[in-house]
């Protein structure tokens, strides 16, 4: 039986008085890439950024691995729940500087092997002495995937991470996130607006509607459905 | 000219301001024909300048003559009016007037505290509010740039910010370059005035004790004291603003706080 990797039980976020987020519970399983998607503004990245507690439910609980995510310590849960954001936000330095950042927050300064070995994994072997204000968009993104991967997280949230850049760029970073993935067995949670995208790369889809769960299920169930509005 | 002429100290003063003030009004004038209209607003902070240190010299001249204790309180009163003036500049963090009332009081309240102690301020009314009232004023000013610079780079910076957050990061490591800018753009202004001590000007304390028949020697020499007390202070200032500051812009749980983080999507 596949052991569920991260669940959420009715969170619910509020802000200045508007509910953004309503009452969702799922749960992820192990292994699994599961695609957020809806339309802009109908809640995916706050209730992603709620997984890693980037933000507080005002109610509900999530649980990772079956424990509270209140119950772990914020560096240790963002540790283990890494993050990709729409753009890389890189740090000012190296290559090699960002890909060791989230390691040395733990006192674990990563060798020059280490380095190379997850560089070469999202294909930018021999990239670690470059200064990251010398790549380009789709390089800085895949240096972000590499950074988060330094921390070897057992679940990965990805916002939107193909939207800043180029349908060709796009194709390419999506495909080595998905081959990853599968690679690392990693459970992940994938937003996007992108119907498409989420069809090519996920196992199951979840559809946020107005900040509530609409639907989750395969993704030819749920994306060929005729009302679907995204 | 007006020396000359007048020897009644009240009515030269009086004189000497009107010339002063006339001055900047037709500065004032003059920029209007460059299309800034500053005539009006000149003239209102020409009155309320005037009326307001003519209010406080009478005050002052009462309090400095009564006991040794007005001394303090006087300069608790600046320093929440320091404070207040201070907190506009992070006008929207959370906790701004606090913030700059501790860290003022920190930074020049314990500078005060030290030197009169040391005998290096002189315990009178007279010397401990002049001199204390500049500590202040500079340690205002150094608040209020480092505060707005702090949460200027905190906002603008809440990717990078969250991004470290997410790979286990501390808030305070998160922080740490911007807090380095603020600190640093903040203390600019004292650290300048140091080096160009004597070169480019010549401070008012060191002009006043000179025409009041102190040896120009020991003048320049306080003077550096002044300066020096103000680096002091101000950096105090700097340091503990901006530590509070960072310590408001994170929950208990190490998110940064709904005004500098992105916006919800």
């Amino acid at each position: 039986m596949l052991s569920i990797a991260l669940a959420t039980e009715h969170i619910q976020r509020e802000v200045n008085g508007n509910t953004i987020v309503r009452d969702v519970s799922f749960d992820v399983t192990q292994g699994e890439l599961l695609a957020i998607v809806g339309p802009s503004g109908c809640g995916k990245s706050s209730l992603l950024r709620m997984l890693n507690r980037l933000d507080e439910p005002t109610s509900g609980r999530v649980l990772l691995k079956g424990e509270d995510t209140c119950a772990i310590a914020p560096c240790e849960l963002r540790r283990r729940v890494g993050m990709v954001m729409q753009r890389a936000y890189l740090f000012p330095g190296t290559v090699a500087a960002n890909i060791r950042y989230g390691p040395l927050q733990r006192g674990t300064n990563l060798d020059d092997a280490a380095v190379e070995q997850l560089l070469a994994q999202v294909e930018l072997a021999g990239f670690a002495s470059r200064a990251v204000d010398k790549l380009s968009g789709g390089e800085a993104q895949r240096v972000s995937l590499a950074r988060t991967l330094a921390n070897d997280p057992e679940v990965v949230l990805m916002d939107e991470p193909t939207s800043a850049l180029d349908e060709t760029l796009a194709r390419q970073v999506e495909e080595l996130i998905a081959g990853l993935v599968r690679a690392r067995g990693l459970t992940c949670l994938f937003v996007t607006h992108n119907r498409a995208q989420a069809r090519r790369i996920a196992s199951r889809v979840l559809l946020m509607e107005r900040g509530s769960l609409a639907a989750i299920g395969a993704p030819q169930e749920i994306l060929n459905a005729p009302l679907l509005d995204t | 000219m007006l020396l000359y002429w007048i020897h009644d100290r009240i009515l030269l003063g009086v004189s000497q301001a009107l010339f002063a003030a006339s001055l900047a009004l037709a500065v004032a004038l003059f920029a209007r024909t460059r299309g800034v209209a500053l005539a009006g607003d000149a003239a209102i902070a020409l009155g309320r300048g005037i009326s307001q240190i003519i209010l406080v010299g009478l005050i002052l001249a009462v309090l400095l003559k009564g006991p040794w204790w007005t001394g303090p309180i006087l300069l608790f009163a600046m320093i929440a009016a320091a404070a207040k003036t201070s907190s506009r500049r992070a006008k929207g963090f959370p906790g701004a007037l606090r913030i700059s009332l501790y860290a003022i009081a920190a930074g020049a309240g314990s500078t005060i505290f030290l030197m009169a102690l040391a005998g290096v301020i002189d315990h009178s009314a007279a010397s401990l509010v002049p001199i204390g009232s500049m500590l202040i004023a500079n340690a205002m000013n150094a608040n209020a740039l480092a505060l707005d610079r702090f949460r200027a780079e905190l906002q603008s910076h809440s990717g990078e910010i969250e991004s470290a957050l997410s790979l286990g990061a501390a808030p305070a490591v998160t922080v740490a370059p911007y807090l380095r800018g603020a600190l640093r753009a903040s203390l600019i202004p004292p650290v300048d005035n140091l080096r160009s001590l004597g070169i480019v000007w010549i401070p008012g304390i060191m002009a006043g004790m000179i025409l009041s028949g102190a040896s120009p020697l020991y003048a320049s020499i306080y003077q550096f004291v002044v300066l020096a007390m103000i680096l002091a202070s101000s950096g105090l200032t700097c340091i503990v603003g901006t530590h509070l500051m960072q310590r408001r812009a994170f929950s208990p749980a190490e998110q940064l706080v709904p005004e500098l983080s992105a916006v919800e999507s």
